[in-house]
């Protein structure tokens, strides 16, 4: 983001350290004042519109398009069809690594799913192209669409989520299940969800020769690099993509799309820059969403409330063309002690786009069907919900024996409830009512997410005007990188944050690795620490090496580096600033490379997770079943707190995707062709401001040594977990009824009077 | 987008003349007209755009006691207006439930009127839908129909028409006048909207070229200011359309029902006047059980029409809650979430 100095927004006031303050967005006034230019908001010179037909079939093979019609259409400039594109270097169907997807970018007429793309116009205005796109009227041969949990015969996928095995066994399930004297048998379903950014997926391409600059929302800077190299047949640095703003990304922008490829391919047979933006319902395919599982748990527990087996059996759907599989049983292996667990998937192969990571993939849907089920147990057991998940609190992590890292757990219960009130709970359901006579239900969910990192490399700069540079490809997707890694970047060059420029957003700049996996703020701040270390290590190296500073012979191991000046550590009285050191020894700058990546030893020896515990309040009216959550509490224990301000618009961002699970969320598929019906943001229900209560969020104390330098577990995910079930329990406490489909729809709710 | 004319006519007459021959749509503020276009469910070749029109943004009371919207007046101004607010409490309510305030700001009285079903099949031009495309099939009658028709509908069309607003107006007898060819008549609105028979393509009695000018309330609907409520049940606790709503008014005396209305929303093709339900409900006194029988009523025609069995168990209980409600005596002021079951709870205040 080179043309934008961040740096000159309004000064921050500094207490001590740049970490751990709740500093404002420092993109935020660019943003409310329209300034700050996403992808679609570039129009380079000569610039065309590029606008995707799409298909309106889930299964079958375009026979026809009217190319001409849509040619004879005043301001079209070409149409691209599987017969008329330029020639990809590598087919795109080959999967040249794990972490790339098929996309379908017209290499044949066949469909596989509704929403694919199957021509694309370019036309001198939007209109007209839109207008080329609805004269192709595409003609098909149908063949009948798989649609469903239950589409066809169903196998156990090689692995689910990001490799990990599709079953895990530990212990004795059954001998555990026989032993038990209360036992849960029980089926949740979760539907298809779609990520639904507020930017939709666009792109501005423009070739020069063969240097290719490219304007897009990516999660994933240098992935997108790779598989556009790849696809295109020219080197890395022939690319330049630009993407310092995302709408939104939630893990639909994490790969380069099909359609991305399109814009890209749109503007080589052309000749000059294109534009092509998604509409909204084209985003109901190409670019990934959260698959439908059906969840059968069953569960033991001894007379004393505590569980002798928990078994997580997940069915959820791939497509026809390629694997994802939600690993939505996972969620069973790290909450709650049991001496036998199993979790296993399989799947069935549907026509729709191939599911894909989805903020908190298999945790989300895991979790809401986990939590409900110890809710029921709990019940069953006639024991308080919180009362029940502490006596089968998880000592070490359940499925490997491994100790945590560090688990704060318990002290998110306490804090939780506390701030809640939970302990004035009647245990039994539909005790409680309002004034006005509505239900009052409260419920429960504890949350979890992996503390996970990457790989990233940062450069770090500094310079004889006693100023600093940060330099990494990292990606603002609007939860606060700007800001918090700045934050970690002024801490690391001993500086304050308004001396040092941060730049981020951009291919050319040092790998940042994906913003995914909740492990952005973890991974980055890892190499930015290092290469921050490293180049005060030079620096220092300067200082100390050199008769005429007072830090001679201070060795480097002995100075420290703050407010721009380096202090000799055994007396700080002693110290000299950067730009002293600098103008000394006669450079403009030094300049240091450093890398962020996990640590495999301290990942054998612990188990890595963040935790929260969500308390819910909901109300129903009892005769109309319709449900509004009133209050949500959540507590959770991340490491390192980077900007508490960010940090809690990611948990209140995540507890409102929980709220939304429980109650709004939902593609709805016709069952006979596979098409999603409500692809639209009137009739594909979130949250609105209404529908969202006052939030508590509490983040609790954690210092974890282990997980990586800076002790930061993330917080970008971790609040959809926990926070569905707990309004899903929520909602059986108020009426008494267990809804174990989700959304939960008011016919569920309307057997009772 | 297909290229189509757009023509803005100085006058009523010259408007209708505009919009007469085929392929002509009227334009208001467009917030249904411009999402078919842009879905393509709707391809006009000539927009005639009214909004310029004059005096056709007026509220005002007429010598009999009636009160005139122009069809221009907005959603918003009409239910802010404090005068119609206090006079007739269930159509604020309704109009202050739908869709949001900056729809609200800028759909007009003659669109909100004739605003299309929300049929996602309708909305779907790769579906097969009579009402788009007469003739070519009903692709909602064994689709994803959950939220369709439960009264009035053929297997033709199961849709309903999704108006809030068209609910209260249709329970205190508003009368609709129209300009048209063969210059202004009037129907009520009852008779405005269309069942489908098997011509579902036809919303509503309107001929090409007839404009709404104005919605009439006769003087007698102000005569239940005092006991008129509208009750929305729906999927999120705003913006969103109902999955069943009931306008009920009630003129209460001395302890007794001397006269009642009702209307359903969501449940059929055109709002839905239960004029049974207000036969029982003369002359008795405001009980549970009187309530519960006009329910019964109400509903004596209902079937499903696909997965949709519980909206009819749900009418039930809206009709005896909004006839409860209105029973109780109008509120001073609209509550912050209209028509909502949440009105009453404290906290709310996004609408
Ligand atoms: C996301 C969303 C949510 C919504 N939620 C709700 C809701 O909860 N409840 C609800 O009731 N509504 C809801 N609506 C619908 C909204 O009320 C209508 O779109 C609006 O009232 C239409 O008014 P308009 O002036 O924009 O009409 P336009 O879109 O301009 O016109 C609609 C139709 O009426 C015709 N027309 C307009 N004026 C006249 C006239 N004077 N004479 C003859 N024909 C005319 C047009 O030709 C067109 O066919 C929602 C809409 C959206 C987009
Ligand atoms: S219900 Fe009516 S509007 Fe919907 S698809 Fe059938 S015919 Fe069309």
């Amino acid at each position: 983001m080179p043309e934008l100095n961040l740096t000159s927004t309004p000064a921050h006031l500094r207490h001590g350290s740049n970490i751990g303050q709740p500093l404002t967005r420092r993109d935020g006034i660019l943003k409310v004042t329209g300034r700050a230019t996403y992808a679609a908001d570039n129009h380079p010179p000569g610039m065309l519109f590029a606008v995707m037909a799409v298909s309106s079939i889930s299964r079958g093979r375009v026979v026809s398009l009217d190319v001409a019609a849509a040619k004879r259409h005043p301001g079209v400039v070409d149409v691209m069809t599987h017969d008329h594109k330029p020639r990809l270097a590598i087919d795109p169907e080959v999967k040249t690594n794990p972490f790339v997807f098929r996309m379908e970018v017209l290499q044949s007429n066949e469909v596989r799913y509704a929403n694919q793309p199957i021509a694309v116009v370019i036309a001198e205005t939007l209109e007209a192209a839109t207008e080329g796109a609805v004269l192709l009227a595409p003609r098909y041969e149908v063949q009948s669409a798989r649609v469903g949990l239950d589409a066809g015969e169903s196998f156990v996928p090689p692995v689910v989520g990001v490799g990990n095995p599709a079953e895990h066994r530990h212990g004795d399930i059954e001998a555990g299940l026989a032993s038990a004297e209360k036992q849960i048998d029980a089926i949740y379903e979760t539907p298809p969800q779609y990520h639904n950014a507020m930017e939709p997926h666009a792109i501005v391409a423009s070739w020069d020769g063969d240097n290719l600059s490219v304007d897009m929302p990516t999660q994933g800077l240098m992935l997108s690099l790779a598989r556009i190299a790849e696809l295109f047949g020219i080197a890395h640095d022939k690319i330049h993509i630009r993407s310092p703003f995302l709408g939104g990304g939630f893990g639909s922008k994490g790969l380069m799309a099909g359609p991305q490829v399109l814009g890209v391919m749109a503007a080589k047979l052309v000749g000059k820059p294109v534009k092509l933006v998604l509409r909204r319902e084209q985003m109901y395919g190409p670019v990934g969403h959260r698959a439908p599982t059906r969840q059968r748990l069953r569960i033991g527990a001894d007379g004393e409330g505590r569980l002798t087996a928990l078994d997580h059996h997940a069915r959820t759907v791939s497509s026809t063309f390629d694997d994802f599989y939600e690993p939505a049983a996972d969620a069973s292996h790290t909450l709650y002690a049991a001496p036998a667990i199993r979790t296993s998937h399989d799947a069935v192969r549907v026509n729709s786009g191939t599911p894909l990571f989805m903020r908190a993939p298999g945790e989300a849907t895991g979790s809401i069907a986990l939590e409900s089920a110890i809710d029921e147990m709990a019940w069953a057991c006639g024991m308080d919900p919180l009362a029940f998940r502490l006596k089968n609190y998880a000592e070490v992590e359940p499925i490997t024996g491994k100790p945590f890292s560090s688990k704060a757990l318990r002290a998110c219960y306490e804090q939780g409830a506390a701030r809640f009130g939970w302990t004035k709970r009647p245990l039994r359901p539909r005790q409680m009512r309002d004034d006005a006579g509505l239900l009052v239900g409260w419920g429960m969910g504890t949350a979890t997410f992996p503390a996970l990192m990457f790989q990233a490399e940062a450069r770090a700069v500094l310079r004889r005007d006693g100023s600093g540079a940060m330099e990494i490809g990292a990606h603002d997707m609007g939860q606060g990188a700007w800001t918090a890694l700045a934050q970690i970047a002024a801490d690391e060059l001993g500086l304050d944050i308004d001396r040092v420029e941060f730049k981020a957003g951009s291919s050319d700049l040092p790998d940042a690795g994906i913003a995914g996996g909740s492990a952005h703020t973890a991974t980055a701040g890892a190499a930015i620490r290092s290469a921050g270390a490293a180049v005060i290590a030079k620096l220092a190296d300067l200082a100390t090496s050199d008769e005429r500073s007072p830090l001679f012979g201070a060795g480097n191991a002995g100075v420290i580096a703050r407010d721009g000046r380096l202090l000799r550590r055994d007396d700080e009285s002693r110290g000299e600033s950067y730009s002293d050191i600098l103008a000394r020894a006669g450079v403009a700058e030094v300049e240091a490379r450093g890398t962020g990546a996990p640590n495999p030893a301290a990942m054998e020896e612990y188990a890595m997770h963040a935790h929260g515990a969500v308390f819910a309040e909901v109300k129903v009216d009892p005769v109309l079943g319709q449900v509004r959550v009133t209050r949500m509490a959540g507590a959770f224990a991340a490491g390192r707190i980077v900007n508490p301000r960010m940090v809690q618009s990611q948990l209140f961002g995540g507890m409102i995707w929980g709220l939304s699970f429980a109650l709004h969320e939902e593609a709805i598929t016709d069952r006979r062709t596979g098409r999603i019906m409500n692809a639209n943001l009137g009739e594909y229900h979130i949250p609105v401001n209404a529908d969202v209560p006052p939030l508590d969020v509490i983040t609790v104390e954690e210092h974890d040594p282990h997980v990586n330098a800076l002790g930061i577990k993330g917080v970008g995910e971790i609040g959809i977990t926990g926070s569905a079930g707990a309004v899903a329990n929520a909602v059986w406490h108020a009426t008494g009824v267990r809804v174990r489909r989700f959304p939960i729809r008011i016919e569920e709710l309307l057997t009772r009077r | 987008m297909k290229p189509f004319d757009y023509v803005r006519p100085a006058s009523v007459a010259a408007a209708v003349a505009a919009a007469a021959q085929p392929g002509a749509v009227f334009l208001a503020a467009g917030t249904n007209l411009l999402d078919l276009m842009k879905g393509g469910v709707s391809r006009p070749d000539r927009l005639v755009d009214v909004t310029h029109l004059d005096g056709l943004d007026q509220i005002e009371t007429l010598g009999d006691g009636s009160l005139r919207i122009g069809a221009l007046v907005s959603n918003a101004d009409l239910a802010h207006d404090a005068e119609f607010a206090r006079s007739y409490p269930a159509v604020a309510e309704a109009l202050l439930s739908g869709a949001s305030a900056q729809l609200r700001n800028a759909a007009t009285v003659g669109g909100n009127l004739l605003q299309r079903t929300r049929c996602a099949y309708f909305y779907d031009t790769a579906s097969r839908c009579n009402k788009r495309e007469p003739g070519s099939g009903c692709d909602a009658r064994d689709g994803e129909n959950r939220g369709h028709a439960v009264l009035g509908w053929t297997e033709s069309c199961i849709a309903t028409h999704p108006s809030d607003f068209c609910v209260p107006l249709v329970a205190l007898d508003a009368m609709v006048e129209i300009e048209g060819r063969g210059g202004r008549r009037e129907v009520a609105l009852d008779q405005l909207h269309r069942l489908p028979g098997d011509t579902p393509e036809r919303d509503s009695v309107l001929e090409p070229g007839d404009l709404i000018v104005a919605v009439r309330l006769p003087p007698a609907a102000r005569g239940f200011a005092a006991h008129a409520r509208y009750l929305k049940v729906r999927e999120r606790t705003s913006y969103a359309f109902a999955v069943v709503s009931a306008a009920a008014a009630l003129r209460i005396e001395s302890g007794m029902i001397v006269e009642a209305r009702l209307a359903l929303g969501g449940v059929a093709a055109k709002p839905w006047r239960a004029r049974a339900a207000e036969d029982v409900l003369k002359n008795v006194s405001p009980t549970a059980d009187a309530f519960q029988e006009a329910a019964w009523r109400a509903l004596t025609d209902a079937k499903p029409s696909g997965d949709n069995a519980f909206k009819i168990e749900l009418a039930r209980r809206i009709v005896v809650r909004a006839l409860t409600l209105a029973a109780a005596g109008t509120p001073a002021r609209i509550p912050a979430l209209p028509a909502s079951p949440f009105a009453a709870t404290s906290g709310a205040d996004h609408a």
